[in-house]
């Protein structure tokens, strides 16, 4: 049986929404002047965002990001930790970065940790390569002497061998992530916590940095806690998971199960109607009321819908106040929660300069490119250059088989997606 | 199977400071301070040429406007020379003080990824201050020597020299300690920040930088600017290169109590804040 490396016991991290601190007088003071007098808002509101819910906070009012937290997690194992927005993942990534501390409960660690909530911390655009490597390597706890040993294996696992004496603002954005992360891998902690930023960047790098991942925990046994709501990369990396909400642990198991588990309780969550969602993030600003799918000539509700028709997603919202530069995003996830596709105005057309609280706003799809199954969405909306509304599983519809290519000829496809396209003989 | 190498708990003791991990991560803040050195001056043609073009444009402007129209005594020593000693050895705590008044606020970006012992970030900002006020002190030497030898008996250096390196570590330890209690309070009150930018110049008119202690009145005046800690290291080391001044090891080791002091508090302010700071920031 091999070793517990890591045990948390009872961990809980709390926030008190409203105000920090101990509630003294001059707390108090500050945030009526700011608030009565000068017309800001709440100063300390923004403490409570991590668990933010659609309920009004009472002021003072405790909430509870983390709650009795109990893990071990052996020597060698990759474990998944996932869950939505808000149910507590960052706040335990914090916790055992030791950015912050917990609240009540303790973490017992074995073995040195080091923890990449993202790569290149401390990078400065003005330094060389060089400089930066050692920037970095210092910055995540590595000795000189250490990063001079790992030096060359670290610039050829980036490939900035040439520009290794550059200044990394003429670095390319890739390279720039390439280098943070050639220097993360190169750490050789025994314990490696893993923030999804990672699984970011282009589909080569990506590739390479789970690949190093995995070499790390198969082949040189050491544990890694990995963090994601992508499942893809989850079910890839991991071997074992747990399963976070609402600031509990409500599942522990192997990575398979946990990931079914998690996608059943997306699918119960998408159920409900969207205003009555406590599941989302955001500011909250503005927030998303109802949706309804409807046929785009004839403006007729649909449950589901077939391959190939002109469909208008429509979304009701919510808000008192009128808000600048809004960009709404809607995403399309197959049942297995792989992305097929977006739709985001800002990428489409421009933000919108402006909107009222209580619009609605449409998304037409031409040519709906989805072939047969069931689908889910994540919507979110932007706006004032924060994100006020996030929802994931928003709504589940399912997708029929149609009529694609106006032929008649009812493809069948049983993967992929279907695009519009000209055969021709010139 | 207990023998756990890190326990992340709530609440750490306010005297347990873990001054072995500190010094483990002592790479990191040579890299900080080579950072700090490298960067400044990346993109311009004077390089660190800058440090000194700041002190000699000040020392200029104190001699027309203190000396010419206020006329205010430099007891008998060279304007130059004596608005450039009071200017450099202030200076020194004032950079220390500006830029580790800031390491909450500037650093919460490093501080919210990745851990390490947080004081490393002040420590570091002392450490390149003291670089700067190195090229700024050599200046002032070199002003200094010229004055030596050319002018005979302008300037009157004596034995007291020597503690030069205690009114630097003086210095260093004020603005150490200041800055990490302003930045620890900070993090909760940003109103301090206004506070930051003309503090530091109140507080230089406040003690004897640009006037000597000599030229007050005996009287509740003096006796508070004999309260104030900074007097004792600015006339001390006045009073070791250029003979005008005034020492006494009582006034010293005053000053040195309250360095000691303002330095210990700021440690366990800076210790309890740094626990939760990113909650707040």
């Amino acid at each position: 049986m091999s070793k517990t490396v890591i045990k948390i016991e009872n961990l809980s991290k709390i926030y008190r929404l409203g105000e920090v601190g101990t509630g003294t007088l001059s707390h108090d003071l500050n945030r009526f002047v700011r608030m009565n007098i000068l017309g800001q808002d709440d100063p300390y509101a923004k403490v409570g965002h991590v668990n933010d819910r659609t309920q009004k906070a009472e002021k003072g009012e405790l909430v509870a990001a983390l709650r009795d937290i109990n893990l071990e997690v052996k020597e060698g194992e990759v474990l998944g930790i996932i869950g939505k927005n808000g149910a507590g993942k960052s706040t335990l990534l914090k916790l055992l970065s030791r950015v912050t501390s917990p609240t009540t409960g303790n973490i017992k660690v074995k073995g040195r940790l080091a923890s990449l909530l993202e790569v290149g911390t401390g990078f400065h655009p003005e330094m060389t390569g060089r400089e930066n490597i050692y920037m970095n390597g210092t910055i995540m706890g590595m000795r000189k002497w250490e990063i001079d040993r790992k030096l060359d294996e670290i610039v050829e696992f980036a490939g900035v061998a040439k520009y290794l004496d550059t200044p990394t603002k003429r670095y390319s954005s890739g390279m720039t992530v390439r280098l943070g992360f050639a220097i993360a891998a190169h750490l050789e902690p025994e314990i490696l916590v893993v923030d999804e930023v990672l699984a970011v960047g282009d589909a080569e790098f990506q590739k390479k940095a789970i690949g190093k991942m995995q070499d790390v925990s198969q082949n040189q046994g050491r544990t890694v806690l990995f963090v994601s709501h992508n499942m893809a990369s989850v079910q890839k990396l991991c071997s074992k998971g747990i399963i976070l909400s609402n600031g509990l642990k409500t599942y522990e198991n192997e990575i398979s199960p946990c990931i079914t588990q998690y996608l059943k309780d997306g699918r119960e969550n998408s159920q409900l109607k969207l205003i009555d969602r406590n599941d989302r993030g955001g500011k909250g600003l503005i927030r998303f009321k109802d949706y309804s799918i409807k046929r785009t000539n004839t403006n007729e509700v649909v449950d589901s819908v077939l391959s190939g028709e002109d469909i208008t997603f429509e979304f009701q919202l919510e808000g008192k106040y009128e808000l600048e530069k809004v960009n709404f995003r809607l995403q399309f996830f197959d049942e297995k929660n792989n992305l097929k596709f977006l739709c985001n105005n800002l990428f489409s057309s421009a933000p919108f300069d402006k909107i009222n609280g209580d619009q609605t706003v449409t998304c037409k799809i031409p040519n709906f490119p989805l072939i047969r199954g069931n689908y889910y969405t994540n919507i979110r909306c932007r706006a004032n250059d924060t994100i006020q509304d996030d929802i994931e599983f928003a709504f589940e519809f399912k997708v029929d088989d149609g009529d694609f290519f106006n032929t008649g000829n009812v493809q069948a496809l049983k993967e992929g997606m279907l695009v519009k396209y000209n055969w021709e003989i010139q | 199977m207990k023998d756990y190498d890190l326990i992340i708990r709530p609440k750490r003791h306010a005297f347990d400071i873990n001054f072995k991990e500190i010094w483990a991560y002592r790479d990191l803040l040579k890299m900080f301070v080579k950072r700090d050195i490298i960067t400044v001056y990346k993109q311009t043609i004077l390089g660190p040429i800058w440090f000194i073009v700041q002190p000699i444009m000040t020392t200029l402007i104190y001699m027309v406007v203190f000396g010419r129209i206020a006329k205010i005594s430099t007891d008998g020593v060279p304007q130059i020379l004596f608005y450039l000693a009071g200017i450099t050895i202030w200076g020194y705590f004032s950079e220390s003080f500006n830029t580790t008044a800031k390491t909450f606020t500037e650093n919460a970006n490093i501080f919210g990824k990745v851990y390490f012992p947080r004081l490393i970030m002040p420590f570091a900002k002392v450490t390149s201050g003291l670089i700067k006020f190195g090229i700024q002190f050599a200046f002032f030497m070199a002003v200094y020597l010229y004055y030596l030898f050319t002018q005979d008996g302008a300037v009157n250096p004596n034995w007291s020299i020597a503690l030069l390196p205690v009114y630097i570590l003086l210095m260093a330890m004020f603005g150490l300690g200041t800055g990490i209690i302003f930045t620890s309070w900070t993090t909760k009150y940003r109103d301090l920040t206004f506070l930051l930018a003309f503090g530091v110049q109140l507080l230089m008119y406040a003690s004897p930088v640009i006037y000597p202690v000599s030229t007050i009145e005996p009287g509740t005046m003096k006796d508070i600017l004999m309260l104030n800690p900074f007097t004792p290291i600015l006339e001390g080391f006045k009073y070791a290169f250029l003979g005008a001044g005034h020492f006494s090891w009582a006034s010293l080791a005053y000053s040195a109590g309250v360095a000691s002091t303002i330095l210990f508090l700021g440690i366990i302010i800076f210790h309890k804040t740094e626990r939760n700071f990113i909650d707040t920031v």
